[in-house]
């Protein structure tokens, strides 16, 4: 974070804390799943999204944490919150959904209709920015 | 706080509803289990097969209708639908391959596969062995020490035994990949299996455990000089307020710094630093205005940093006499140092190295952004992978997701674009725009040149008078602004076309350096010692192209920024052109390269541009930039930059510095290599010197003579990198066509799984009508 002070205002750290996925964040890594983290947690939260770790447990944990409801699947009403918290509820609703049932049918290898953690890993080797984006520098 | 929805459930799950799977009966039945159906039995099997289609059909339809229905039916209660049909899906989401991401038994026991799957590659079980109708992906499996019904301890400690049957480097890759958490790997990592194993293990340790202690002791350094990254808290400044993309710009800064300071390295220790030792003997120097940091002539003419000071004999040598007698015979290690061997030698030493650097760089980023495969998935692909989790500053939080949103809202409006196509006009008038941007590039491209051309011929045949150094400056002064201005204009045309090329600019300024490089070879009827003048051509290039930077800077942002602030009151500020900042590192990287045969000190004076420029660029981007709205793929950019930098700029400049090695003339009056017909000979005079010495080593000039220039050796060669080249382009192409042929496979078992969960439905219903 800082290396010139110790103490910051409430200011300084909401400036901090705006990733829109912070919660999901937390709740994946806490080992009960409430979103507090024992220091084994942290160290694996700071593991995974360092810059060493592997592709494919990068993708399992984004996977975890894009699916909100905990069902093992991205259904679209995961993909439909996902998309709302990156632009901020800025689309339209049949934006949002034209935009969910697109990546459905852009993902979905099994059709059934909704994206199981093979799809997604499947999908996301073929992102070359993932590695880059889903990193966190300390 | 509360605008993330926090999910109820905790770790269990529940079946939710998939309406999809709602069918009335199907017209397909089972006729062996009830003796009352009048339908196909599985032996017809064209029956089978055409109700098979029509079964696809009707589910087609339905998930299509289904998934409208869902978004209103999720609330309903599950009762209306096939009685079964909960147990149905029990049943599917305790299937293996759905069963991974929940359950830490479940993950362990992939792993296991997955490792039992790696060791037993290379034998496979003859099939005799196994049951035929076991599906040909089974049969790899062990079937009889399944762990699907292990307990959770034994199938920990399977997992440990396969992880130790792997090769060391194998196994800390698959527990790097394990989704597991840090206690259980360390865990895992540290069983043994048995006792006996570990007495074994223990006597090959202790024959090389000084070898060990090297590979402790050199990953150790490795961790420190990665621990002490310089500007590494600067980059985390810049990424977490800019982005990867921004970030990307300052990396490659640091990747040109690298090579400059291997290149400079290796120029100081073997050419320089020993030149210096021995200063030849020149008339007193004019004395140092500050003008010489500009121009390079002056009191810089005859100094370290040009060919002209180095001298063209054996420096130290003993049998010479040298003029001031200074060498006391008393000391012990005077070995002579042969100048001309080392400055040639050295030279093509830092070439190859830089050579190897950028092939590595470049092999790492094409693994990294280079993937074989369908290009479709765009949409999901940005959703997915957009989010920068590097940003962490509120303002740029809230910029990056309008440049999500925007791009979103531009990607679905292809989409619709592209199923309604444009019509004619419109088409007609996309094309003729198109054309009239390309011939307006081209022509302002030639257009620079031919007027770079006259000028310089008008300005070698201008002679300068000592006192009027500065008229050398105008021809960089020329270049370096036509640098400045065309990337700029650039812009403007891709505006206007709404197309991005970033590559187009880097052509402007590679066709410049070409003229000019034809130029400083026919200049050497001109200048008495021609390569001093070249170097000091290429000093003033580079010299003026840092200047232009300071300047594009300081008017392109600092000047931009209060103008919008003050004048137009507007909140946005000027953004952060990434690609002209990383072509304009491009140039100045080639002028570097193209000038070390001619200035053995211009890495150094490029090492301290950089320094300064990253500063500098770090310093007036927090103070007056946002970043860029336009889409940026990091790492797919950062793999055209390298490309760039190796295919016309590196490679550009090693044909260069060749063709003067091989073919030209050196000057007669100065530099270590006057007296011979082309820098190419002095090695072939030094083996000639050590045959005449030593007859026994005559098959050392075999070397030269049958391989370097023997015509048919090189064809063979590059007949091998092009064989080898095919080869890989075709496992390729051979890789493409399996990933379809899987992905259809994928397809197909999905189509299966439904019909299966039909044909349980249709059983369960004759089951209960029949009893």
């Amino acid at each position: 974070m800082g290396n010139k002070q110790t103490i910051f205002t409430p200011e300084q750290l909401d400036a901090y804390q705006d990733n829109p996925f912070r919660q999901r964040i937390a709740e994946v890594f806490s080992e009960s799943g409430d979103g507090n983290m024992t220091l084994d947690d942290f160290l694996d939260m700071f593991s995974v999204l360092s810059e060493m770790a592997p592709r494919d447990l990068k993708a399992y944990y984004a996977f975890k944490i894009y699916d909100f409801n905990n069902d093992d699947y991205i259904c679209k009403s995961d993909l439909e919150k996902t998309v709302n918290k990156l632009t901020r509820n800025e689309l339209t609703p049949e934006e949002v959904s034209l935009a969910c049932e697109k990546v459905i049918y852009e993902a979905d290898l099994d059709n059934d209709g909704k994206l199981s953690l093979e799809d997604f890993q499947h999908m996301i080797i073929r992102a070359p920015d993932f590695l880059s984006t889903f990193h966190i520098r300390i | 706080m509360g605008e993330c929805g926090l999910s109820t459930a905790g770790r269990t799950t529940r079946p939710r509803a998939v309406p999809e799977l709602h069918v009335p009966h199907s017209r397909v039945g089972v006729s062996a289990l009830c003796p009352c159906s009048q339908e196909p039995s599985p032996d017809n099997e064209g029956a089978l097969h055409s109700s098979f289609c029509q079964l696809i059909e009707e589910q087609s339809s339905l998930v299509a209708g289904a998934i409208e229905m869902e978004l209103q039916e999720r609330n309903r209660e599950q009762g209306e639908q096939h009685p079964g049909y909960a147990t149905t899906l029990r049943i599917l989401a305790n299937m293996p391959s759905r069963t991974i991401g929940r359950s830490r038994g479940a993950i362990i026991s992939q792993y296991y596969n997955r490792t039992a799957r790696l060791r037993r590659r290379s034998s496979r079980p003859s099939l005799q062995q196994l049951n035929r109708t076991a599906r040909p992906s089974l049969r790899q499996f062990d079937l009889e020490s399944d762990p699907a019904h292990a307990t959770l301890a034994d199938k920990q400690s399977l997992l440990a035994k396969e992880l130790l049957s792997l090769p060391p480097a194998q196994r800390s890759q698959v527990l790097m990949e394990v989704p597991l958490s840090l206690e259980e790997k360390r865990s895992l990592r540290q069983k043994r299996s048995t006792p006996g194993l570990r007495a074994h293990s223990a006597e090959p340790t202790f024959a090389c455990a000084w070898w060990q202690d090297c590979i402790v002791l050199v990953s150790l350094f490795l961790a420190l000089v990665h621990a002490a990254q310089p500007w590494h808290y600067a980059l985390k400044q810049i990424s977490g307020r800019f982005g990867s993309s921004v970030l990307s710009y300052f990396l490659f800064l640091k990747t040109l710094l690298l090579f400059n300071i291997i290149s400079f390295l290796l120029l100081l220790v073997f050419v320089v630093a020993l030149q210096a030792a021995y200063p030849p003997a020149v008339a007193s120097p004019p004395p140092f205005t500050g003008l010489e940091l500009l121009t390079g002539v002056g009191s810089f003419t005859h100094s370290l940093l040009y060919y002209g000071y180095y001298s063209n004999t054996t420096l130290n040598d003993p049998s010479a006499s040298s003029p001031s007698g200074s060498t006391s015979p008393s000391r012990a290690t005077q070995l002579p140092y042969n100048m001309p061997l080392a400055y040639m030698f050295t030279i093509g030493a830092s070439f190859f190295a830089t050579c190897i650097l950028l092939m590595y760089s470049m092999y790492h980023s094409f693994l990294k952004s280079y993937r074989v495969g369908s290009s479709t998935g765009v949409l999901a692909i940005k959703i997915f992978s957009a989010w920068d989790f590097k940003v962490v500053q509120r303002h740029s939080v809230k910029l990056q997701s309008e440049n999500i949103c925007t791009q979103l809202k531009e990607l679905l409006a292809e989409q619709r674009l592209r199923s309604c196509p444009l019509s004619l006009p419109q088409r007609l008038r996309h094309i003729t725009v198109l054309l009239l941007a390309w011939l307006l590039a081209l022509g302002t491209v030639l257009g620079c040149v031919v007027a770079v051309y006259y000028f310089s011929e008008h300005m070698h045949t201008v002679s300068t008078a000592p006192g009027e150094e500065g008229v050398l400056l105008a021809l960089p002064l020329i270049v370096s602004l036509l640098n400045t201005l065309m990337p700029h204009f650039y812009n403007l045309l891709a505006a206007w076309e709404k197309q991005d090329s970033p590559a187009a600019e880097v052509y402007v300024a590679i066709l410049v350096l070409g003229l000019l490089c034809y130029q400083w070879l026919s200049r050497r009827l001109i200048c008495s010692c021609w390569e001093t003048c070249v170097g000091q051509d290429l000093y003033r290039f580079v010299v003026m192209d840092f200047i232009f930077t300071l300047l594009d800077t300081g008017f392109g942002e600092l000047l931009w920024r209060l103008i919008l602030e003050k004048k137009l009151k507007s909140k946005r500020r000027p953004e952060f052109d990434i690609a002209q900042n990383v072509l304009e590192l491009i140039y100045g990287q080639t002028l570097t390269w193209l000038g070390v045969l001619f200035a053995p000190l211009l890495p150094a004076v490029q090492v301290l541009k950089l320094l300064l420029l990253f500063y500098i660029k770090k310093t007036s981007l927090m103070q007056n930039c946002q970043s860029p709205s336009k889409p940026w793929q990091a790492s797919h950019m950062s793999t055209v930059f390298i490309t760039l930098l190796f295919f016309p700029s590196f490679l550009g400049a090693a044909i260069f510095v060749s063709y003067t090695i091989w073919w030209e003339k050196p000057s007669e009056t100065c530099g270590p290599f006057r007296g011979l017909q082309t820098i190419y000979q002095t090695p072939k005079v030094w083996v000639e010197l050590l045959e005449e010495s030593n007859p026994n080593i005559a098959w050392f000039s075999w070397i030269p003579q049958y391989l370097v220039e023997n015509t048919v050796f090189l064809f063979f060669l590059s007949g091998i990198v092009l064989a080898v080249i095919y080869f890989n382009i075709q496992v390729l192409r051979g890789q493409r066509r399996i990933i379809c042929l899987l992905e259809e496979q994928i397809a197909n078992e999905g189509e299966d799984k439904k019909f299966l969960i039909q044909k349980i439905h249709s059983i369960y219903d004759r089951k209960v009508h029949c009893a």
